[in-house]
């Protein structure tokens, strides 16, 4: 996200660290705190999944894992985040492409808008599903307006928006949120392009269409893909919107597992765990993919959804 | 683009952000609100006095841990960060794609599993429900993007620049504000930013770890969302956005004064 800090064209020649200690002071309290309780919590949780108690007592099993795969719930729950995850990630794909197109063509005219474009990056998901929820629900403003205006007779005929077994209200917080860090990857594509080659173009006689098709998509096409991975991989993991603004049942993977960890049936808390472990690694699997395919040319690897 | 398409598109914008934000504030704002009525038929403060008024504290209660907390995990982020960040930019060492990849691990792996694996672990050692634990916990999740930004900052970042400065003749304080701070300064407000930004929004670790007993303000904000008072959770919805929207104005302004645009530039 902090665009045009990481920039690792301008790499002067680097220099061995003046010692070992240096280094080790520099890195370990850091590296520490990761290996500790990022790297503990994954082997914690590794452990209560495979079957052994928090006393290390008890023998390692796979039973909580094929439990978790074989439950018809789960394949639902997994079609179900897929459909969250991809509709938002595609919709929010096409609406930050016109917009960055937009903001590039109108240059520093447009900066006053461009600053409140911005604004949903800062706002936190769940506020932002709250916000939704007010504007969205049967009793919500939009239903108010659309009552008052005689679109509809009453709050039942306003559609369900929230709380619908098709995530509406969950895609529309995932779209408001994640358009403008797409697009803001696109503008930092687009501002670091060749100028000359679209008048290049131009002056060939490429038309509009062409000169988009040729020239600007590829220019812009790793950026576009490695952030709509990225938001896809974000709206997959997340857990307090679908909690909010979605049905109580079926819910996504997130939800899914929290509910199997915290419910009264101790039994079901390491089926809990091992779902969240399968969600984490399909979720790692699709950012090294993003990372894969759409490697950035060296300058766009800090970017990352806050 | 034509003034029509301009003015189109602009108001395109305005709407799609400004519609939910607008919402919460109506909301907030509303003393009698009946349905289907679009418009509130009596406004007040009544949301806005609760918050502030002694049977609504744990809402500020809420606020004060959320505060603490973001600003304690931001600072031990940011000074963790700068010094893994500035080893990785300035220095070439054995093994330093693998510490790479451990720092992006946290990025890539969500949250759920990791705090789900933490959960017992600080039971027992008491960190659970604890200011200390949610720290801890948060840390791990901020901790990469200062890393990540001041990697960037010192992978551009030439000591010799204080020498030439020291050579011309400023003392040690002047190449100090005058040239360091300069340069490493829009990654420090980075950093931190971030990083408060990040633990100020945290939802889930929260839960898990807190056990909901450390009520921060989005622990609070969603048990008021069940409690069905529309006005007062708007309001308080209102007070966890707008924190959230100063940090933005804040690193705006030092983004664009970043010294890797100006050098590219």
């Amino acid at each position: 996200m902090p665009l045009g800090l990481f920039d690792a064209t301008n790499l002067k020649p680097k220099s061995r660290p003046p010692g070992r200690l240096a280094l080790a002071l520099g890195i370990g309290p850091a590296l520490l705190v990761i290996l500790v309780f990022f790297g503990g919590g994954l082997w914690l949780g590794a452990l209560e999944a495979l079957g052994k108690g928090p006393t290390g007592a008890g023998r390692l099993t796979l039973e909580h894992f094929s439990n978790v795969l074989l439950d018809p719930d789960f394949l639902r729950a997994l079609a179900l985040t897929l459909h969250v995850a991809g509709v938002s990630s595609l919709l929010a794909c096409l609406l930050a492409l016109g917009a960055a197109l937009a903001f590039h063509r109108l240059g520093s005219r447009a900066r006053a808008v461009a600053f409140i474009f911005q604004a949903p990056l800062a706002a936190p998901h769940l506020a932002v599903a709250v916000a939704i929820m007010f504007l969205l629900s049967p009793s919500g403003l939009l239903s108010r307006l659309g009552v008052g205006l005689g679109l509809f007779e009453s709050a039942a005929g306003f559609p369900l928006l929230v709380n619908d077994p098709w995530f509406i209200g969950v895609i529309v917080t995932y779209v408001w949120k994640e358009v403008p860090f797409i697009a803001l990857m696109l503008m930092a594509a687009l501002a670091g392009s060749e100028e000359g080659l679209d008048e290049a173009a131009a002056t060939l006689k490429a038309g509009p269409w062409q000169r988009f098709l040729h020239v600007t998509w590829p220019t812009i096409m790793p950026a576009l893909g490695a952030a709509g991975l990225i938001v896809f991989a974000y709206a997959f993991a997340n857990f307090e919107t679908p909690l909010l603004l979605g049905p109580t049942w079926p819910t996504p993977l997130p939800v899914m597992s929290y509910r199997m960890w915290s419910d009264i049936d101790l039994a079901r808390r390491p089926e809990g765990v091992a779902l969240a472990l399968v969600t984490g690694m399909i979720t790692a699997a699709l950012m090294g993919l993003a990372w894969a395919v759409f490697r950035p040319r060296a300058g766009a690897q800090g970017d990352e959804s806050p | 683009m034509n003034r029509a398409a301009r003015l189109a598109f602009y108001l395109a914008v305005v709407l799609a952000v400004g519609l939910p934000l607008f919402s919460l504030g109506l909301w907030s704002f509303s003393a009698r609100w009946f349905f289907p009525s679009p418009w509130p038929s009596r406004l007040g403060l009544r949301a806005w006095e609760y918050i502030f008024s002694p049977a609504g504290s744990q809402v500020l209660g809420a606020l004060g841990v959320s505060l603490a907390l973001a600003g304690v995990t931001a600072t031990l982020s940011t000074a963790l960060g700068l010094g893994a960040g500035r080893a990785l930019g300035a220095w070439e060492f054995r093994g330093k794609r693998l510490v790479v990849f451990a720092f992006a691990l946290p990025l890539v792996i969500p949250p759920l599993a990791v705090t789900l694996g933490l959960h017992l672990w600080f039971l027992r050692l008491g960190l659970a429900e604890t200011f200390l634990g949610l720290a801890a916990v948060h840390l791990v999740f901020c901790l990469p993007y200062p890393v990540f930004v001041f990697f960037g900052v010192f992978a551009g970042y030439d000591p010799a620049y204080e020498e030439q400065a020291m050579t011309l003749g400023a003392s040690r304080r002047a190449t100090l504000f005058g040239v360091t701070l300069r340069l490493v300064g829009p990654g420090l407000a980075t950093a931190f930013v971030f990083s408060f930004l990040l633990s100020w929004s945290q939802y889930l670790s929260t839960l898990v770890v807190g056990g909901g007993k450390m009520a921060t303000l989005p622990i609070a904000l969603f048990a008021l969302m069940n409690s069905g008072d529309r006005p007062v959770a708007a309001a308080v919805c209102l007070v966890f956005i707008l924190p959230a929207f100063g940090c933005l104005a804040v690193a705006g302004r030092y983004l664009s004064h970043a010294p890797g645009r100006r050098a590219r530039g």
